[in-house]
């Protein structure tokens, strides 16, 4: 039973930062803070790649001559570590797009509140 | 109303909590990620890259081996997106001239 | 937007420290086969030198560094340097991106190494422009204020 617990404690503490950020991304009514729940979210997820990647009494993935035997139980597993690298790039050009986005709305209608931007929306097209 | 939209979060957090307990131990040398063969028999792609990273790539480190070597392709599929990132941002918000506006 | 040129203590620190930070992000490219880094990390520190100029010494000057027209030209050219190493290795006759059949004189597992280096360079050079392009763009000013 600790075994189980503490073999599963990180994947628990990563999940309810997705769900905060999920929660940002819902709730929150200003647009910033939704970038700001993406943004968690996104961490959330990379985290839980990196966690998964992990192996007991192993190093980082790259190889060293003074190390020898069986090299698998050696390292930890490197494909994570690249796909999140690029995932990481993703998420900064994702949030550039996103203010970017932003500031075309603030110019057009004066807010970056849901509710008042909604109104005003249907003010224009009336 | 407000508290139904809190519930169901929590109850989401519950069930992804209750999906993660399949999961292996993290850090588990025997589950199926770690295992040097697949349940199909075949070898896994990571411990291939580890035991021959080196060998094809004179390359000690295997994250940038198999990041621009093999898996290249999705590394340029990624900086595509990079790019097309750069240029929508210039696209929106370059200064227009004054007879362009509406 | 407002530049902190009248504050000594921050516009010396960075002025000193900004060329190391070029030097550090290089050498993180070059040095990506033997030690954590690579093309997408020495990318991102090259634009953080280039932005730290920006918000400490104000944009007239960091334009003399990087102007900000330079900015979508040098990410397509880093786009094009990967492109052009996965094309040049299809006519010597391979299929695209095997650096196998790159010409360079070597043995097998250099010239993959060698393949890997050009398209490093390529991805750091794209993302170094590709970040000051978009900082300069969320900070241009408002058309018609």
């Amino acid at each position: 039973m600790l075994d189980f617990f503490a073999g599963h404690y990180a994947y628990w503490f990563i999940l309810v930062l997705l769900v905060i950020g999920l929660y940002g991304m819902i709730f929150k009514k200003n647009l910033v803070k939704k970038i700001i729940g993406m943004s968690i979210f996104q961490v959330a997820i990379i985290l839980f790649f990196v966690a998964s990647a992990s192996k007991w009494n192993a190093t980082v993935p790259i190889l060293e001559h003074g190390i020898q035997g069986e090299a698998l139980v050696q390292y930890i597993n490197p494909l994570p570590h690249t796909l999140m690298l690029t995932a990481i790039v993703v998420g900064v050009a994702i949030n550039g797009v996103a203010f970017a986005l932003i500031i075309r709305i603030y110019r057009r209608y004066r807010t970056l509140d849901e509710n008042t931007l909604l109104r005003n929306m249907k003010d224009d097209t009336e | 109303m407000k508290y139904i939209n809190y519930f169901i979060l929590l109850v989401f957090l519950f069930l992804l909590i209750y999906a993660s307990t399949g999961l292996p131990n993290r850090g588990d040398l025997d589950s199926v990620v770690n295992r040097d063969r697949s349940p199909s028999g075949t070898q896994n792609a990571s411990s291939y890259y580890i035991r021959n990273a080196y060998k094809d790539t004179h390359t000690p480190n295997m994250v940038t081996a198999v990041l621009a070597d093999y898996r290249s392709y999705d590394t340029l599929g990624e900086e595509t997106v990079i790019l097309t990132a750069g240029l929508i941002c210039f696209l929106l918000l370059r200064r227009r001239r004054k007879d362009d506006e509406e | 937007m407002k530049s902190n040129e009248d504050n000594p203590i921050t516009t010396l620190i960075s002025s000193i420290v900004a060329p190391f930070i070029l030097l550090f992000g290089m050498y993180i490219i070059v040095h990506g086969h033997y030690s954590p880094g690579g093309g997408f990390q020495g990318g991102t520190m090259l634009a953080a030198s280039v932005i730290l100029i920006r918000l400490v010494l104000g944009s007239e000057v960091g334009q003399l560094q990087f102007n900000s027209t330079w900015g979508t030209p040098l990410g397509s050219l880093g786009v094009l340097i990967y492109f052009g190493t996965g094309l040049a290795a299809v006519f010597f006759g391979g299929t695209f991106l095997n650096y196998h059949f790159l010409p360079i004189a070597q043995e097998a597992s250099m010239k993959r190494s060698l393949g890997i280096l050009f398209v490093e360079i390529g991805v750091g050079l794209a993302v170094m422009a590709i970040l000051i392009a978009v900082y300069d763009d969320l900070l241009g000013e408002e058309p018609d204020a």
